[in-house]
């Protein structure tokens, strides 16, 4: 299978190309200006592989949430190569890419994903590793302020994410000796984003491009 | 994970952005191009043909998601382009019989950011896609441009009056590309200025259309409203004034429904006296003998039929795009995409867009 994954929903610009079992990636904080880098970026890693975009057999994208602006540049990018191409695409959640990517790198099972949201709220999402090694999401996804998320009432759970960068403080304090551990400075990445989209697209979840939208949990705007 | 600048500057060696460097190659085959206008409470799509004129245009309107909040909300319309607009492309390729157009143009600005984020990001990647290049389309550009669809056409060089919601400008059309702005507003767009004297005399959102329709039954001379900036010299515009001079006659007045449409008419005609005057003033300044009228507001039939009259008075040929291309339009993005194009004008896949972007100098 060949597949290209990507991600605009932070500051962090990710994409990473599946090839048959080949992983190669290419990440860059660009802030504000990922549409100068994206595209590009994609097109060395196909480069590198000698591949052209209608010899893909997919797309993943961070469906979110994120920032608004950067989730329309990852969805209006799969929307524009999937009819380009005749594409399917696995939306994927970018709370489950952070909860991936605790997995893959720390072998944590249980995971607290949270995305600092901006006026005194984060994205939250609560994950656990299922029997494929993937990681399931325990409960509905939420935007609310730290103080409101529900928390687990057991188990050992690991924090990643922005939120825990801005939030982190008030989350230990909140969690108690539920918390083994948590990491800062970390983004969702195309890498964990393949892993969760090969397990769609093996059960046939994926969407065709008209379907591709964003998910900004946050929806009252005005 | 790569340093940024680094990245950047291998990465854009030898790729350029547009407005400020484009890409030249030859383009011989650019026979039908897509063109995508997303800038701001329209989701506009069309395929031009260099053969066979406008092969099909689809316009989605958002005014009844904004109608409500009594003026367009930036972050509600971005998320509505991205759910029209795939369906939309979808549909004109179906109408042109087509599965793939040869070159793509889209709204790179000015306008809302959002917005036109969502048309730059989807056209500049389907573009990729498809392996055919792809244009970002100053949006003022794709206006003046619209005329030439027309037929008759006017040719370069021609003055232009563009007047819409956002903007009032008169503009000196040398060639594709060379634009020189005469005048402009100094401060509201005429068609702001009607939506907003619409607003006050009660006539809802947008009510630009509605004020000019009660216009309809008032009464010549109930009201002289000023002609504002014209005993000055000069090419610029302002607007603002006369919305305050009708809220003060509407707020002193009985208030009738006739005062009301007095009141519609005078303003109506401050506009158009002073977009008569100015237009004037620089076809004599510039000595052209064609001016093409642009813009929501050039929709307006008792601006048209006074610069008829005007025209023929000065022995001049005034052109104007059907109604429909006068506001926010794919038509005119396609078919200004496709002059373009055929210039051999394109675009790295490195793209950015310009929510403030003169036509001075636009390409």
């Amino acid at each position: 299978m060949k597949l290209l994954a990507f991600d605009t929903s932070t500051e962090l610009c990710s994409c990473a190309l599946y090839l048959d079992g080949q992983i190669s990636h290419r990440s860059l904080l660009t802030p504000q200006r990922h549409t100068q880098f994206i595209l590009g970026l994609m097109e060395e890693l196909l480069a590198t592989a000698e591949l052209n975009l209608s010899q893909l057999d997919g797309l993943a994208v961070g469906q979110g949430p994120g920032s608004f602006t950067g989730l329309r540049i990852a969805c209006g990018i799969a929307q524009g190569l999937a009819l380009a191409n005749n594409l399917p695409v696995a939306m994927v959640s970018t709370l489950a890419m952070l909860a991936q990517k605790a997995y893959e790198i720390h072998q944590v099972t249980q995971v607290l994903s949270a995305i600092d949201a901006r006026i005194g709220e984060v994205y939250w999402g609560s994950y656990h590793l299922n029997s494929r090694n993937i990681m399931e999401k325990q409960d509905v996804e939420i935007v609310c302020s730290p103080e409101q998320v529900t928390l687990p009432t057991t188990g050992h759970w690991y924090g990643v994410g922005s939120g825990w960068d801005r939030y982190g403080t008030l989350l230990i304090q909140r969690l108690g000796p539920l918390l083994n551990g948590h990491q800062l400075g970390q983004y969702p990445d195309s890498t964990a984003l393949l892993s969760l989209a090969l397990d769609q697209f093996a059960n046939q979840h994926w969407v065709t491009a008209e379907q591709v939208l964003p998910v900004y949990l946050r929806n009252k705007v005005v | 994970m790569l340093d940024c600048g680094a990245f950047l500057c291998a990465i854009t060696q030898s790729t350029r952005t547009y407005a400020r460097d484009l890409l030249t190659h030859p383009t011989e085959n650019i026979m039908r191009v897509l063109g995508i206008e997303t800038s701001c409470d329209e989701t506009g799509v069309a395929i031009y043909d260099s053969q066979e004129g406008l092969l099909a245009h689809r316009l989605y309107t958002q005014i009844a998601i904004h109608a409500q909040y009594g003026g367009v909300v930036p972050e509600l319309a971005s998320r509505d382009h991205i759910r029209k607009l795939i369906p939309l492309i979808q549909q004109v390729l179906k109408e042109s019989h087509i599965v793939k157009a040869d070159g793509i143009a889209y709204t790179a600005g000015p306008g809302l950011i959002g917005a036109l984020l969502v048309g730059a990001t989807v056209a500049r990647s389907l573009a990729w896609g498809w392996q055919v290049p792809a244009i970002g389309i100053n949006h003022l550009e794709g206006h003046l441009l619209v005329a030439l669809l027309e037929q008759p056409a006017p040719t370069f060089p021609f003055l232009a009056l563009l007047v819409s919601g956002g903007h009032t400008q008169l503009i000196a059309a040398q060639g594709l590309g060379q634009y020189h702005i005469l005048g402009e507003s100094v401060d509201d767009a005429a068609g702001e200025a009607f939506d907003k004297t619409a607003k006050l005399l009660g006539l809802g959102y947008p009510g630009g259309p509605a004020l000019a329709q009660l216009a309809q039954q008032g009464r010549p001379h109930a009201f002289e409203f000023p002609r504002p900036m014209t005993t000055r010299p000069g090419l610029d515009f302002s607007f603002s004034g006369l919305k305050t001079h009708a809220l003060i006659t509407w707020q002193t007045s009985a208030q009738t429904d006739q005062v009301r449409a007095d009141i519609a008419y005078a303003f109506q005609q401050a506009v158009i006296d002073t977009l008569i005057i100015k237009c004037r003033r620089a076809l004599q300044h510039t000595g052209f003998t064609q001016l093409v009228i642009a813009g929501g507001v050039g929709a307006n039939q008792q601006l048209r039929q006074q610069f008829r009259q005007l025209a023929d008075r000065l022995h001049i040929t005034v052109y104007y795009p059907r109604p429909l291309f006068c506001t926010d339009n794919g038509a005119m993005i396609a078919y200004a995409g496709h002059l373009h194009l055929t210039a051999g004008h394109t675009e790295p896949l490195s793209f950015k867009v310009h929510p403030r972007w003169s036509l001075n100098n636009s390409a």
